[in-house]
């Protein structure tokens, strides 16, 4: 059949005229949307490089040794280090952890056993609504659950508040990990005989592990930043310094636990917390030593962040074979 | 052995206990119920606690201490409160952030999602998480520093000179912009970027669980890829785009440190985006470790209650509106 | 009986061959990445006939069907070498407008796959893409699709409700209304009742006989008493040694069903395998 018309069909009547240069409009807004959309995520990108790249150039030239060894001098004098900061990070992060780990990962055992139980349903409903209440009404809530009654700002306080951060994101890693475990390894454990609590903790769990703890690490990554839960739980304290609480301890031959609680019961100071009040102080020297913290809080969040998505990957690898 | 005398067996459940009991099941069944509990017990805690603690206020000043109408009149040495200031300041600063960030998402959700070649995705992905994982507090230390003088400044001055001087738009974009650039500008602009990754990622997942087949029909009959997402894909998505919108906006409303460090924290009365503020949570951020008198505290737990029940809202009708997007997509036989 | 198309979007000159055939295919390949799909494929389809490929599954049927529209440019792995012809004009040629080309050939898919608008818009969608706007030109359009597909009498009341309140054998001929909306001149039916219920393969088949007469149809299916009961024309493929498929046979469906002339197509059509 050669091209040629005879008469056209209703449909090609109604097309709209010019249908050739219809057509040609259409690509066009085509590739332009297509190309903006391209831009705006270059655009949404430039921060984060501006902001990686801006903390190393600052953060590097305040870095010293000092910084990491030396407790804060006055304010006003130069020199000087974060080292309270250092040590109050790790303690709340580790308090944190603890408070944080072991109910997350029970309460996901069970939302995971039982997802459709008005309870399971609560878990899951509850720490969606957990994870976006905003981290300084943590910071009050603790306040009055835990400061108001003892009466003072602590370590400990601070560490609860994070613990509530944190819990979310345990729940729902454990969760979805354990659901990844196939039903057949679950199965054959009990048709072998085991209670359930035994193919929990010895079947379930180390076949979830590597997942989970790429959880644990998202969930601390994040906790070591916070700042908002800790304006007035943890307060801040530019003496904190374990290795003098230990060592006077056991010059006054007190005992372990009463360490213990010397360290976590005293107001404490982390990270972010010191690199905030830092930075609104009139002292250039403080405010440089805000920019080697930001550094120090960035690599590590960033480090974290990055080693957890390689391990997923690695991971998925090997199980795919 | 128990003697049974009327004909009742015993209880399902209390046979199943003692079945628990004998394997070590019952502490573990036990234990994993409480921990669960917990989490929901949380949740009400806050909320309870929060009012507890906001009694005072709440007694003395009602509705007034919220309304924007009353006299915004935020008197710590006199223990006189309204926060409605405080109110405004987060709205303004969140809606404005929303206004950059929904678009930009969008793209981007877009672009890695149905454009973006194969092995340029994952990269992207990964890029985009980086930016959340960047802390809150380095956000406001870089906001402070860099992003206030070099970018705030100089787009609140034009703003200023434009839409400042526009019949309709002066109230909004009216007044100087101080020379440092703390601003509500400052804490709009710096929000949107930090709710960006929130929203992309989540309109993105929303964007791959529409089905395949969506996409081909439309292709089939002639469409363009550009119609075929803007007329097809993001209909079908919309509940869930409508849903990470809603997410990020409860990140927007409740972000505390970045926002402090460059909003100024000052009580500033007009109603302009160039001006200083306060937010919600700035001001409970900057004020309640000086704050002295027993009122004083209870105004900040308030503030803290309201903060945190609109957010509960927001954050439970996002949840609803992207579940509501899996319940659509019907069910797929795996062939 | 459909009218030939006036070119309406020329834009380089594209080359056509004098044919009698609707669809023809010459030594046409299909690659997705190495693997080759689709082997030395050579198949004529006549005008206003409907044509059946059949064969086992993996047989790369629905590969061919997909290479008339060219949905397979979606894949990002997959190029073909070979010809493919509509109306004599080479379909992959750099001048033809890939979206000219999928208006012409029309497909629908397994699955009922009605997009989440009304019944209206969603028979509207094709003509408004292509610049149709006014109600009256709309209204008339919609119904005209939807009496061929005979689906008029069933929506008329409702054409307001979602697509995706219809049955499935509904949805189905809604998306056939979807397709003719935009009068094409090849319709592509990839198993369009596999997922139906009998009753409703039925009515489909009907239809496909009912607007034959517009259209030219190339159906995929892996039911041979459909094939049968259908089709004027049918082609069987299979998998050769290398797992690529070609078409073994070609023929009137009599034919084919009654007397074919390779082994393996009488091993299939009665059910030895497959």
């Amino acid at each position: 059949m050669s091209a040629g018309t005879v008469s056209l069909s209703r449909f090609q009547q109604l097309m709209a005229q010019n249908q050739a240069a219809r057509i040609a409009r259409r690509k066009a807004l085509n590739g332009v949307m297509l190309t903006l959309t391209g831009l705006l995520t270059v655009l949404a990108l430039i921060p984060l490089f501006w902001i990686v790249g801006y903390v190393l150039y600052k953060g590097a030239a305040a870095l010293s040794i000092a910084f990491f060894t030396q407790l804060p001098t006055p304010m006003g004098i130069p020199g000087g280090g974060v080292r309270n900061a250092i040590e109050g990070t790790i303690v709340i992060t580790v308090l944190a952890c603890l408070f944080a780990i072991p109910p997350g990962v029970l309460a996901a055992f069970y939302a995971a056993r039982y997802p459709n139980t008005p309870l399971g349903v609560a878990v899951r409903f509850s720490t969606d609504v957990l994870s976006g209440v905003p981290s300084i009404v943590i910071g009050l809530f603790i306040y009055v659950l835990v400061v108001q009654p003892q009466g003072h700002y602590s370590a400990l306080a601070g560490g609860i508040a994070v613990s509530l951060l944190m819990l979310p994101t345990i729940v729902r890693t454990t969760e979805e990990m354990l659901k990844l475990v196939p039903h057949s390894l679950r199965e054959g454990s009990l048709a072998l005989g085991a209670p359930e609590w035994k193919t929990s903790v010895s079947v379930l769990f180390p076949a979830a592990l590597s997942g989970i703890i790429t959880g644990f690490l998202l969930a601390i990554s994040r906790a070591a930043g916070e700042t908002a839960p800790l304006l007035f739980t943890a307060l801040g304290n530019e003496r904190y310094d374990i290795a003098d609480i230990v060592h006077n301890g056991m010059v006054q031959k007190q005992g372990a636990f009463t360490i213990l609680a010397r360290i976590i019961n005293q107001p404490a100071d982390s990270l972010p917390l010191t690199l905030w009040k830092n930075s609104q102080q009139p002292f250039p020297e403080r405010i440089q030593q805000s920019w080697a913290a930001a550094l120090v809080l960035m690599v590590l969040a960033l480090l974290i962040n990055v080693f957890a998505r390689v391990w997923v990957e690695y991971r998925r690898r090997k199980l795919q074979g | 052995m128990e003697t049974r005398l009327n004909s009742t067996p015993p209880s399902n459940w209390s046979r199943r206990l003692q079945k628990r009991i004998g394997h070590g099941d019952l502490p573990w069944q036990g234990l994993i119920v409480i921990a669960s509990a917990l989490v929901m017990l949380i949740i009400l805690g806050i909320a309870a606690f929060l009012w507890r603690q906001s009694s005072g206020t709440i007694t003395k000043f009602g509705w007034s201490f919220v309304a924007p109408t009353a006299d915004p009149n935020w008197d710590p040495i006199n223990d006189n409160f309204q926060a409605w200031p405080f109110i405004y300041g987060t709205i303004l600063t969140s809606v404005a952030a929303m206004i950059l960030a929904v678009p930009i998402s969008l793209g981007i959700a877009v672009f890695v999602a149905e454009l973006c070649p194969e092995w340029l995705r994952t990269p992207l992905n990964w890029l985009v998480e980086m930016l959340a994982a960047i802390p809150s507090v380095i956000y406001g230390l870089w906001g402070l520093f860099v992003f206030l003088p070099v970018v705030t400044m100089p787009v609140g001055k034009v703003l200023g000179n434009t839409l400042g001087k526009a019949p309709l738009l002066s109230q909004l974009f009216g007044g100087p912009i101080p020379e440092s650039g703390a601003s509500r500008l400052g804490a709009a602009l710096i929000l949107s970027i930090m709710v960006i990754p929130t929203i992309s990622a989540v309109t993105r997942d929303v964007l791959l669980a529409i089905p395949s087949h969506q996409r081909e029909a439309a292709l089939a009959l002639g469409a363009t890829r550009w119609e075929m997402i803007w007329q097809v894909l993001l209909p079908y998505g919309l509940s869930g785009i409508l849903g990470a919108d809603l997410i990020g906006l409860g990140r927007a409303l409740g972000e505390t440190m970045a926002v402090t460090m460059v909003i100024g924290n000052s009580l500033d009365p007009s109603p302009s985006l160039l001006r200083p503020g306060y937010t919600m949570a700035s001001v409970i951020a900057n004020e309640f470790a000086e704050a002295v008198s027993k009122i004083h505290v209870q105004a900040l737990m308030e503030v803290g209650l309201a903060l945190f029940l609109i957010t509960l809202a927001l954050n439970i009708l996002a949840r609803l509106l992207v579940w509501s997007v899996a319940r659509r997509t019907p069910q797929e036989v795996r062939a | 009986m459909q009218t030939k198309l006036v070119e309406i979007a020329p834009r380089q000159q594209v080359r056509t061959v004098e044919t009698n055939n609707k669809v023809q295919t010459k030594d046409l390949q299909v690659f997705y990445g190495k693997f080759r799909a689709l082997a030395d494929i050579n198949v004529a389809i006549q005008e206003n006939k409907i044509t059946a490929i059949i064969g086992p599954s993996g047989c790369g049927k629905s590969t061919l069907l997909r290479s008339f529209n060219r949905m397979n440019d979606l894949t990002p792995s997959s190029h073909m070498e070979g010809e493919i012809l509509l109306d004599g004009m080479d379909v992959n040629q750099p001048g033809v407008d890939v979206v000219e080309v999928r208006r012409r050939v029309g497909m629908v898919f397994q699955r009922p796959n009605p997009f989440p608008k009304s019944i209206y818009d969603n028979v509207a969608y094709g003509p408004r893409l292509y610049g149709v706007r006014r109600k009256g030109d709309l209204d008339s359009l919609v119904e005209d699709s939807l009496m061929k597909a005979a689906l008029w009498d069933e929506v008329k009341d409702k054409l307001h409700q979602s697509g995706l309140s219809l049955s499935g054998g509904q949805q189905q001929r809604l998306c056939i209304a979807r397709a003719i909306a935009v009068e094409p001149e090849v319709i592509l039916m990839d198993e369009p009742a596999a997922a139906l219920d009998p009753i409703s393969t039925l009515r489909i088949e009907e239809l496909m006989h009912d607007i034959v007469q517009y259209y030219t149809i190339i159906i995929v299916t892996h039911n041979m008493q459909q094939a049968a009961r259908v089709s004027d024309f049918t082609a069987m493929m299979m998998i050769d040694d290398h797992r690529s498929g070609r078409m073994i046979e070609f023929g009137p469906t009599q034919d084919i069903f009654t007397n074919p002339k390779d082994k393996r197509t009488e091993d299939y059509v009665t059910g030895r395998f497959g």
